[in-house]
């Protein structure tokens, strides 16, 4: 197995997700055919963006190291970009943006570089304090508190944050440990993104009482609850398959992936409803775009790489 | 050789810049034209636009595309008026042509062969990212070759990755609107109000951020 970058649980796991695609992809097949007046162009353009995220994901997994940094790196500044595009910004803080969309390759060369100490600074402390600097140069003080919050919210969230699923593939001493950091970040991020199709399931089946009115109206206490306990029962499944943890931080980790995509999903949603847009974008078909699909991550990737590290590393 | 030049430059630099570091999104690419003679007409608020339009159109086509463009500002130095005339392709057009003189000819000769035009009716860039006043040469160009048909195109986002002035290109997703073709209906006063109407209505589709 030296030709992959992966041992073999990553890819046993990762033939199971594109064993559930296909199951996914008949499903809407033979629905369509069983009623053939019915449209189903909505739920066949999301099931193959899945085959898409899924593919390229896992290519950029399973190759090397490096090409999964520059694959993150590369979603987020997709995110930041989108971001950028989506909120009213100042023409004056042109070049304040391009140099926020900078600390993107210095933050994950520092991930290549595994120097942690500067990874969890860089954009906390270096970056918040340079852009205002840089803004105050350019002298426009019009909106200035806004347009400052607003920049570095984008990179703590869409860099910052999302970078730390880079991270766990360089975590020292993960490589000894069950699959590797590979195998922490395919947990997490199959656990988030089931965790948000479980939501729905749920929450379109059984969901009745809203449990979030004024951001999100479509989300029920059924679907929280019932996606969470889906997500639990998943992460003690596959924790033992792809990470170091025994079955009660399993478990616990899958409350943590659970409750949390939870909030980063509602968070991105007020962000949107402020905007007045329904989607963030239109780049993958059926589901909008970037922000639309790794709002939940923004909150479990940062959450999840503290609580492993914590507890193994 | 400067053929295959203008290609490799159409086929990874362009489409890097324009796919990879801005990215779009298009609503009905489909209207575009599919074959020449035919007009694309466009709101104008960065070099970049022409870029953009060139590239929403397969790469077979590109030796048939003609931005059309002021030969003042693009014929103004010999290395910009080289890249401008065999890289990028343009018509030169004057913008205070002499009397006597057709300043529509290079367009005229271009539409003869097939080609397709892009034309920014603004006349300039202008203020980034608000709408100008439409100039009539377009009319004029239209009322020749009344069969030809004229899309308009509202693009934006354009301005704000690269605006004139700035050397600096700042990543933005950029949208591009595709408006169903217009066709010569007699009079120009008629054809230029329908252009205007037909931008404007493509510009209220979207729901911009504010940028001042």
């Amino acid at each position: 197995m030296n030709w992959l970058a992966v041992k073999l649980p990553v890819l046993v796991t990762l033939g199971g997700i594109f064993a559930v695609l296909l199951i996914a992809s008949l499903t809407v097949h033979l629905l369509q055919r069983r009623s053939p007046g019915k449209s189903y162009g909505e739920l066949r353009s999301r099931v193959r963006s899945w085959w898409v995220m899924v593919g390229v994901f896992s290519l950029a997994m399973v190759l090397n190291r490096n090409i999964s940094l520059v694959f993150f790196a590369f979603m987020s500044f997709l995110a930041l970009k989108e971001y950028f595009s989506l909120i009213p910004t100042r023409r004056a803080d042109r070049r304040v943006l391009f140099w926020a969309y900078l600390a993107i390759p210095l933050q994950y060369y520092w991930v290549a570089q595994a120097w942690y100490g500067m990874f969890i600074i860089f954009i906390p402390v270096y970056a918040f304090l340079f852009l205002p600097m840089r803004m105050v140069t350019i002298g426009e003080t019009r909106d200035f508190l806004k347009a400052a919050g607003t920049i570095h919210w984008g990179l703590m969230t869409l860099v910052f944050s999302l970078s730390h699923l880079a991270f766990l593939l360089v975590l020292p001493g993960a490589e000894d440990k069950a699959a590797g950091g590979p195998g922490l970040v395919l947990f997490l991020v199959l656990l988030t993104e089931s965790n948000d199709v479980a939501q729905y399931v749920w929450g379109k089946s059984l969901g009745r009482r809203k449990i979030i009115p004024k951001v999100s109206p479509n989300k029920t206490w059924a679907g929280f609850l019932g996606g969470v306990a889906t997500t639990t029962a998943l992460a003690v499944g596959l924790a033992p398959w792809l990470t170091p943890m025994d079955l009660e931080h399993a478990a616990m980790a899958g409350l943590l992936i659970g409750i949390s995509g939870f909030v980063g999903d509602v968070v991105v949603s007020a962000l949107k409803r402020d905007l007045g847009v329904k989607d963030s974008g239109a780049l993958i078909p059926g589901h909008g775009g970037v922000l639309d699909r790794i709002d939940s991550l923004t909150y479990t990737a940062p959450l999840f790489f503290h609580f492993i590290r914590y507890l193994y590393f | 050789m400067v053929r295959l030049l203008r290609f490799l430059f159409f086929a990874v630099l362009v489409r890097l810049v324009v796919l990879v570091v801005l990215g779009l999104n298009v609503r009905r690419r489909e209207w575009l034209p599919k074959a020449g003679p035919a007009l694309i007409a466009a709101n104008h608020n960065s070099h970049l636009d022409t870029l953009v339009l060139m590239s929403l159109l397969p790469l077979e086509m590109l030796p048939r595309l003609r931005p059309v463009a002021a030969m003042d500002y693009f014929l103004g130095n010999r290395l910009l008026a080289w890249f401008a005339l065999h890289i990028i392709g343009i018509i030169p057009l004057s913008r205070r042509p002499q009397r006597g003189s057709d300043p529509l000819a290079g367009c005229a000769e271009a539409l003869e062969r097939g080609d397709i035009l892009l034309l920014f009716p603004e006349g300039s860039r202008g203020e980034p990212e608000r709408l100008a006043r439409f100039k009539t040469g377009i009319a004029h160009l239209t009322e020749r070759f009344p069969q030809v048909p004229v899309t308009p195109v509202f693009l934006h986002g354009l301005g704000k990755a690269l605006p004139k002035g700035e050397g600096l290109l700042v990543p933005f997703f950029c949208d591009v609107f595709v408006g169903e073709a217009l066709h010569w209906e007699g009079d120009r006063a008629g054809f230029m109000a329908g252009l205007e109407r037909a931008t404007a209505r493509l510009a209220d589709e979207g729901r911009f951020p504010s940028w001042d």
